[in-house]
């Protein structure tokens, strides 16, 4: 840090004020899981009403019209307000401890990245309000995303996945500059934890993945409100640009929600086994390579498109390679149990249960991959099924899995084991039980996205029992909700309570703002547990005890947001007074950032060392 | 970020001098590299439906090669001029680098100039953004192209006045460094619009 | 621990399940039935490909649970394991097997995945031509000059060629029993071919999200032996190459009279009408009244009195019909046949 740097004092801010402003990695973490746990819920509650809908034959708890809302709804939220927001929590609770740093490599992107999601977000969802939801599906197929077949939700998808995306863009990059450009002394890539590791190639992958969509979105906006004419074939337009771009963002898309998770089940199973993860570097080697594959295959979303026998037998192939980085890791985690002392706290329970679940998911992935095959499964109930195997028997596990390893690291307390468990069970028994019986349903002829099925087809047993394991899912998420509550009241955290390995467990919990008072100097991959090994009580510092420096919090990202918001409204009322005040808070916000250096504030020596004796 | 005084010594290459310095221009090569997709999917997009005229006037009717040659050379030239401003920052000669900024966005406001010339042109002569499928991909590609155009004038402004009273420091060098990496980049995506929209599009015939 | 238990249980039961579901696939629905060569080879490659999953599923399991009994930390157990960084030999084993377990199954892929995409000319198959609309499916026969909507009539073991399009938004073209399935797409054509070898009725369904009704948009496909087609296609062609033929009874008269006035101008009875609306020339003939509700009079005047009520979002105006209109349609239109 500079020593030329401004003495002023710690700005004090309270409460909401705090919030708004902050630029801690570790509150936007907060932000992040909270924004993303209402949406979550929001998209759960969804996909209840979708399955009350199903579970008897030509029944009408919603309509045909409304169910079209609700999937549309479920889809977009669950990937990408839910889920992705969850992972960003984790990866900016986890990831700047993980790698020895006092914060990102930009404060100030973060919370612009923060804000902007959620502000988008929040747009998406007025939509429901403001004259219908979008209801031409997550993926918005043109035509049926066009005008003339659907109302004016479809903006608010178009207007409000915009934002968001822009949001999770620079978030990627920030973690990329961050993982390259901050790392403690000693910290070399292949001394990285797998988490750090997998940040970084979800990072990457969001980083040259989300352009695409938002030139898909961008020509979707330009057909719906400006009379563009990509996608409308009477023009001279072609439906299947649409495809090619938002597949070529939504394959990689898959890996960035799955690399993360893969990360938390590494440290997972290693910490509870107390073992190093097994085959480290082939690991990294194997996250890397699914990464770069991630972009190869996305038309394997399109086999029964009509790109013709030799382009869907290419990307089928390129697809089954996947398989084999991916069954790397399988192997490397069982292994990585084998001779350990494995116990099983919640968060283990979620990543054992992971590693069964997904290995299902990942191997209707590979039936997926051989088009022939494919002509009869995709858009089907057995593609359904897969998707959910992989997304919320893979990811959502390992989410759950992650948030019961760090909560106490990013809350100070411990989640209720007992509770935990329950959590576990519940919506492990009702998960499977929902999405089992989907792959049959599939091939017994039941395509996707349908609002009702006829009686006389034999589906109806297996939709009864998919709605009814619904309900287990549901008090699962519900005794997880309860069990934030009742830990709030519950046990205090201690610094390291898991026996952990990496260096978020040196650092006491939650952490000082500052993170670490000392930069730690790391002596190889497990840092924390080769100090434990050598018998040393914490790390050795890399620097002496000094001033701190730390960006200012500012309520510059958040007004940003609110600009782009104002604006998006403007655009789909075709109300330019409104898109131009709402692109003037928007550029007055980054004017204003640019013209005003930050000189940020210091935090003293002694504050330090007081808090560090607190801690 | 810290505030410097005016008259502190600057370290050599002071863009890369502090860790904030570093952090921005590895972030922004990365952007770049996403602006690079950006752009890689408009192309995509304006290949497949360039033949797609609907009725409408084709490429060949439309085009005007001196137009458009004066436009790339305007532009070529502010990348050279840029290129200057970096190396006087490299020499720490604000004033060299407000000379030849100062060039660079009068070549941007002049090719900007052209360019809306050419699109009001063309609406003229029938083609717009709802004639036809290649009219919404022409003016989506070079419309997204003049926007980076013009967003970059007035960036390159708001640094040459902020630097008038903030001289240079280790805090307003990566400003400056970044602005002409974009400029770079910007004129880089001209070439490759010269050439397949323009170029290409003259030859004519189903070429992609 | 007692929760493992639960999970095998858990997991036996699902294997249980899963046996009662694969028994009870519809004939007339299931892709576990294959009636046709098509989605035979589709069928054998599913097989393939799954038996190979599920060896790997099991080496897993076995694994996973040999590791998870043996070596859960004991009560008092002390000591810290020995730390592996890893085994190369092992590695590589795990990189190795699944790739030649890959090549097994590409093997396969890339044969019937060119085998699906031959195109037969029609000296060897029948030429169907299939346009998509919300919600309902056109079907033409161009070489025979006939065309209808919602029952596509095939001849038992023939090759039949599609040419598939649509006429507004994507949908997509699937008849499990027969094989897969592929979009329609607005502004291009997609081509497949299927062969039934068996007679009778089979289900064809729309694959593709294509707006309120996309779980109405059902169809049927009536399998016959050669001569029944045959004769088939003749009295189709024999009342499309004329104007309709009129109305004997009175109440079927008034019937006409009304279809004239208000449906022709959307739906084409024999030689004459519009495109807008399923053809309805052997309206009668068809299995299901708009490809969903059961053929009865009652249901045809359900459907006229509000087909959004029965489709939603489909492209038919409510008429407005009386009740004495109503009947004097359904009686004109029960008279639409050709057998």
């Amino acid at each position: 840090m500079s020593a030329h740097a401004s003495h002023a004092p710690a700005p004090k801010r309270s409460g909401l004020w705090d919030w708004l402003t902050t630029v801690d990695h570790k509150k936007i973490a907060i932000l992040y899981l909270i924004a993303g746990g209402i949406f979550f819920l929001a998209g759960g509650f969804e996909a209840l009403l979708i399955r009350l809908q199903l579970m008897y034959p030509e029944s009408q708890v919603v309509g045909a019209g409304l169910f079209n809302e609700l999937i549309t709804m479920h889809g977009t939220t669950m990937i990408f307000l839910a889920v992705m927001p969850v992972i960003f929590a984790l990866m900016n609770a986890v990831v700047p401890l993980q790698i020895g740093a006092r914060d990102v490599a930009f404060p100030f992107v973060n919370a612009l990245g923060f804000w902007l999601f959620f502000f988008g977000g929040l747009l998406l969802n007025t939509s429901w309000f403001l004259g219908g939801a979008p209801d031409a599906g997550w993926t918005s197929y043109t035509t049926l995303a066009l005008n003339q077949y659907s109302g004016r939700g479809v903006d608010f998808y178009v207007l409000g996945l915009q934002i968001a995306g822009l949001g999770t863009l620079i978030g990627g990059i920030n973690f990329l500059v961050t993982i390259i450009n901050m790392r403690a002394p000693g910290m070399t890539f292949m001394r990285m934890p797998m988490f750090t590791w997998a940040s970084f190639v979800t990072s990457g992958l969001i980083l040259f993945a989300f352009p695409a969509i938002t030139v898909g979105l961008v020509l979707l906006m330009f057909d719906r409100l400006f009379g563009g004419n990509f996608f409308n074939p009477d023009a001279g337009g072609n439906v299947i640009i649409w495809e090619h771009l938002f597949w070529i963002f939504g394959h990689p898309e898959v890996y960035i929600l799955i690399l993360p998770a893969f990360g938390i089940i590494s440290e997972v199973v290693s910490t509870f086994s107390k073992k190093r993860l097994f085959g480290y570097s082939s690991m990294v080697f194997a996250t890397a390579l699914i990464g770069f594959l991630g972009f190869m295959v996305w038309a394997h979303h399109m086999f029964t498109t009509g790109l013709g026998a030799i382009a869907n037998t290419l990307f089928g192939l390129a697809t089954m390679l996947i398989a084999v980085p991916t069954g790397i890791k399988i192997f490397n985690w069982l292994l990585t149990m084998w001779g350990g002392q494995i116990t099983f706290p919640t968060a283990n329970l979620w990543a054992v249960g992971f590693i069964p679940t997904f290995t299902i998911g990942g191997m209707t992935g590979v039936m997926l991959a051989v088009p022939p095959a494919d002509y009869q499964y995709h858009d089907s109930y057995f593609v359904v099924a897969h998707f959910h195997y992989v997304i919320v028997g893979g990811l959502v596990s390992g989410l759950f899995a992650g948030l019961y390893y760090w909560w106490p690291k990013m809350f100070g307390k411990m989640l209720n084991e007992k509770l935990g468990k329950w959590n576990f069970w519940t919506f492990f028994i009702g998960f499977h039980l929902t999405f089992f019986p989907q792959h049959f349903l599939g091939l017994m002829g039941m395509p996707r996205r349908v609002y009702t099925f006829l009686k006389g087809q034999d589906l109806d047993v297996g939709n009864f029992i998919s709605t009814i394991g619904v309900f287990g899912m549901t008090i699962g998420t519900i005794l997880f909700l309860v069990n934030v509550v009742v830990s709030a009241k519950g046990k205090r955290a201690v610094a390291d309570p898991w026996d952990g390995r990496t260096l978020e467990w040196t650092i006491p919990s939650p952490p000082p703002e500052y993170n670490f008072a000392q930069t730690p100097l790391v002596r190889g991959l497990d840092a924390f547990w080769i100090e434990k090994m050598a018998g040393n009580k914490g790390m050795t510092p890399a620097e002496p005890l000094g001033d701190i420096h730390m960006p200012s919090p500012s309520f510059l990202p958040f007004l940003m947001s609110v600009g782009l918001f104002i604006a998006g409204y403007g655009f789909m009322y075709h109300n330019y007074v409104v898109v131009v005040i709402g692109l003037l808070v928007t550029f007055g916000c980054m004017f204003a950032r640019s013209v005003k250096d930050d000189p940020g504030y210091h935090i003293h020596e002694d504050e330090i060392e007081e808090k560090g004796v607190k801690a | 970020m810290a505030t410097h005084h005016a008259n502190a010594v600057l370290p050599d290459e002071p863009e890369k001098a502090t860790l904030e310095g570093k952090n921005k221009i590895l972030g922004f090569w990365l952007f770049l590299g996403g602006e690079t997709v950006l752009f890689g999917s408009l192309f995509a997009t304006f290949i497949a439906l360039r033949d797609q005229v609907n009725g409408g006037p084709t490429s060949q009717q439309l085009f005007d090669m001196p137009l458009v040659a004066a436009a790339t050379l305007i532009l070529l030239t502010s990348s050279m001029t840029s290129v200057m401003a970096t190396l006087a920052l490299h020499k720490k000669n604000l004033k060299m680098i407000q000379v030849w900024l100062t060039i660079t966005v009068l070549l941007g406001i002049g090719f900007l100039a052209l360019e809306i010339y050419e699109f009001v042109h063309y609406v003229h002569e029938g083609h717009k953004i709802s004639t036809s499928a290649f009219g919404s991909a022409f003016y989506t590609l070079v419309g997204f192209h003049g926007g980076h155009v013009a967003f970059g004038i007035l960036w390159i402004i708001l640094l040459q006045l902020s630097a008038v009273k903030k001289g240079l420091t280790v805090v307003t060098a990566p400003k400056f460094y970044l602005a002409s990496l974009y400029w770079h980049f910007i004129d880089v995506v001209w070439v490759f619009i010269f050439t397949v929209v323009y170029l290409m599009g003259m030859i004519g015939g189903k070429v992609g | 621990m007692k929760g493992w238990q639960q999970f095998w249980r858990q997991l036996s039961l699902f294997g249980l399940l899963a046996l009662v579901l694969t028994g009870c696939g519809k004939d007339e629905l299931s892709a576990l039935k294959p009636s046709g060569p098509v989605a035979a080879m589709q069928y054998d490659l599913m097989k393939l490909s799954s038996a190979i999953m599920i060896g790997v599923f099991i080496v897993v399991m076995l694994i996973f649970t040999y590791v998870l009994i043996r070596y859960r930390k004991r009560p008092g157990q002390q000591g810290i394991p020995k730390q592996v960084e890893g085994n190369h030999a092992l590695e590589i084993l795990w990189t190795v097997i699944p790739f030649l377990l890959l090549i097994v199954m590409a093997v396969p892929t890339v044969t019937t995945g060119f085998a699906l995409h031959e195109e037969y000319p029609k000296e060897e198959a029948l030429q169907v031509k299939v346009t998509a609309h919300q919600f309902w499916w056109e079907f033409e026969y161009p070489d025979l000059g006939v065309a209808t909507a919602q029952d596509l009539v095939l001849p038992v073991g023939k090759k039949v060629q599609f040419h598939l399009t649509s006429a507004d938004v994507m949908h997509a073209f699937w008849i499990p029993a027969l094989g897969g399935k592929i979009d329609t797409n607005p502004g291009q054509e997609n081509k497949m071919w299927l062969q039934a070898d068996k007679t009778g009725i089979f289900y064809g369904k729309c694959a593709e999200l294509c707006g309120a009704s996309h779980a109405l948009m059902d169809f049927k496909v009536e399998v016959m032996d050669q001569a029944a087609f045959d004769k088939w296609i003749d009295g189709m062609k024999g009342v499309q190459s004329k104007d309709p033929a009129v109305a004997t009874s009175p109440g079927a008269a008034q019937g006409q009279e009304i279809f004239n006035k208000s449906c022709l101008g959307c739906h084409a009875v024999a030689g004459k009408g519009g495109k807008l609306g399923p053809n309805l020339t052997n309206f009668a003939d068809r299995e299901r009244v708009a490809g969903i509700l059961e053929h009865t009079p009652e249901n045809v005047a359900k459907w006229l009195k509000d087909p959004q009520k029965e489709k939603t979002g489909n492209n038919m105006p409510n008429l407005n019909l009386d009740d004495a209109q109503v009947k004097a349609l359904v009686e004109y239109m029960s008279t639409l046949s050709v057998k």
